[in-house]
């Protein structure tokens, strides 16, 4: 999606002026393209991320649309109270990008992984969150949310080959996706980690069990009407996220089935162990957590049998 | 502006009162001469940010001196559901920025001056922090950024009283030395008596030949114009030790609220 990004923003940036890139320093073989178009409104901060959120602030306040990116955790969790005190409480239109959501860095371990932002910022209402699944929906979530006059933050996936079957990049604010249709068993997911969750509804197809798929691309305004609408039609469901389990997609989901009274057992997948030190590619680590297309069949079993 | 400052720190019974009263001056010089501002509203206006939130009030005192707060407003300073609490709030018209969590004011400040070159303003950035808000690696973050992109748009105030929450500055973490730290980061500094209204105006209204954001190192007296709260005596509190401290947090009795006035009127 890091293609998408930028060739979405260089699009928005040559119709508007007041569009700025900003990074923290990060962004190699991502950037260049803004950079070389409009060299005046590309900003490298340095690696200072708390400073980038309150000059992006400074900027918005004066009339600018500032792009705030760097990797996930760097972008979200470093400078979280600078998010807060800055662009959420002065409901200001600072965009800040989260690039790697999940284990997408894989090698390069615990301290890169972005396992929380999603969480984490939900708790901040005013903070629009915005999750695509693959490329094309990126580049339409992205440009469909550039004129929202408070913040956005965007938690996207490096991968650009991805692509969610069904999904067609359809992307609507406050509204789910539905992506497949099934009455056996329904999914809920978010992020790149939907491509997984695609591939798990084919091999339950293949085994005779109907998965429907949706997939939750934004936070505030919550798709609560439309997700408590899915959920509604079945019996069992399954949430996954490359996520910690606070606060996340789990919880939204189980908060929506209990408070609307919906006669659904839900079994919600996503990091629930600590860190143990170890690290792996993306997907050894959905492997190990129980989140890859393994697991999920596996955990659809185990719901349903019971 | 010291009369409106003890007034409505007495009558809502709250603290924080030596940090207001030392920032006076800095205040009065900057909304009765520097800030170039027709109104709060002018989007081309120089902008002020109090870094150093819990000056909150001395900041509504110069607003409503300046005309830009109904006294209605003022006297609802921490009243229910106000929009004038200890720190400020942009939603208040005449604020700016909302503060309150030191380190972050310096680098909306920065974003705001970095903005007005962009747009090719003459507008300026006023940024007034704490010494003891130094202490915080992201005002270093923007002392960085801010000298690089040469922001000689930007002025940097720092209050130094000498005094943080739980102590002296010198005690907690000494940065005794301040000028000089500013000046290895790439500022043009001047030091001045934090008091004097105009060697403040003179300081942050001269213009220089230089590209280097400026900061004006002023030298404060904490509690300034209240003897009891600059030697930080807890008058109606006798079981209270002596301490520079004391009137950070300390709320006026009846009794130091008259003595304070007293004073005051005194020395008018």
């Amino acid at each position: 999606m890091r293609k998408a990004f930028i060739t979405t923003l260089c699009e928005l940036a040559a119709a508007d002026d007041r569009i700025v890139l900003m990074t923290g320093d990060l962004g190699h073989l991502a950037m260049e393209p803004f950079r070389e178009r409009f060299p005046n409104r590309f900003l490298n901060v340095g690696v200072a991320e708390q400073n980038m959120i309150g000059l992006a602030t400074g900027l918005a306040e004066a009339g600018f649309l500032p792009y705030a990116y760097s990797i996930a955790t760097f972008a979200a969790l470093r400078p979280l109270e600078f998010i807060r005190n800055g662009p959420v409480l002065h409901q200001l239109p600072v965009r800040i990008v989260g690039m790697g959501m999940g284990f997408e860095y894989g090698h390069s371990g615990p301290t890169h992984y972005g396992v929380e932002d999603v969480a984490v910022l939900r708790t901040l209402p005013g903070l629009t969150i915005v999750i695509p699944a693959d490329s094309d929906q990126a580049a339409n979530a992205i440009s469909d949310t550039s004129k929202i006059s408070g913040p956005v933050y965007y938690s996207l996936g490096k991968d650009d080959k991805i692509t969610v079957p069904g999904l067609n990049g359809r992307f609507h604010l406050g509204k789910i996706q539905v992506t497949r249709t099934g009455g056996d068993i329904a999914l809920v997911t978010m992020g790149s980690l939907s491509q997984e969750v695609a591939a798990a509804a084919e091999e339950l197809s293949s085994r005779g069990l109907e998965a429907a798929v949706a997939v939750v691309s934004n936070f505030y305004p919550d798709p609560e009407d439309d997700l408590a609408d899915f959920l509604s039609k079945v019996r069992h469901a399954v949430s996954v996220e490359a996520q910690t389990m606070s606060g996340g997609l789990g919880a939204f989901a189980a908060g929506i089935i209990a408070s609307r009274g919906l006669q659904c057992k839900l079994r919600a997948l996503g990091v629930r162990t600590p860190p143990d030190g170890t690290s792996g590619v993306q997907e050894e680590r959905w492997r190990k957590h129980g989140i890859d297309r393994h697991g999920i069949v596996r955990t659809v079993h185990e719901l349903i049998s019971k | 502006m010291r009369r409106i400052i003890l007034d409505h720190s007495k009558r809502a019974n709250v603290g924080h009162i030596g940090p207001c009263l030392c920032v006076v001056e800095i205040l009065s010089a900057l909304y009765s001469s520097v800030l170039r501002a027709n109104s709060p509203d002018d989007p081309d206006r120089d902008r002020f940010i109090l870094s150093k939130g819990h000056a909150g009030l001395a900041l509504y005192a110069a607003l409503s001196l300046k005309g830009w707060l109904p006294q209605e407003t003022l006297d609802t300073f921490c009243g229910e559901n106000t929009l004038l609490g200890v720190h400020p709030e942009a939603a208040l018209r005449g604020v700016d920025f909302t503060t309150g969590s030191l380190g972050q004011g310096l680098c909306i400040a920065a974003g705001a001056a970095l903005a007005a070159k962009m747009q090719h303003s003459t507008r300026r950035v006023f940024c007034l922090i704490s010494d003891a808000e130094c202490n915080e690696g992201s005002v270093w973050e923007a002392a960085m950024f801010a000298a690089h992109h040469q922001l000689s748009n930007l002025h940097a105030i720092v209050d130094c009283n000498g005094q943080q929450a739980l102590g002296l500055t010198r005690d907690v973490l000494d940065i005794s030395n301040l000028a000089e730290r500013w000046r290895a980061f790439g500022w043009r500094t001047s030091e001045v008596d934090g008091h004097s209204v105009s060697a403040l105006v003179q300081s942050l209204s001269t213009p220089s030949s230089s590209d280097a954001p400026h900061v004006v190192i002023a030298h404060t007296i904490f509690g300034k114009g209240v003897s009891f709260m600059q030697e930080g005596i807890p008058v109606s509190q006798t079981n209270l030790p002596t301490h520079p401290v004391n009137w950070h947090y300390l709320p006026m009795s009846g009794h130091e609220y008259n003595l304070a006035l007293a004073e005051l009127e005194r020395s008018d």
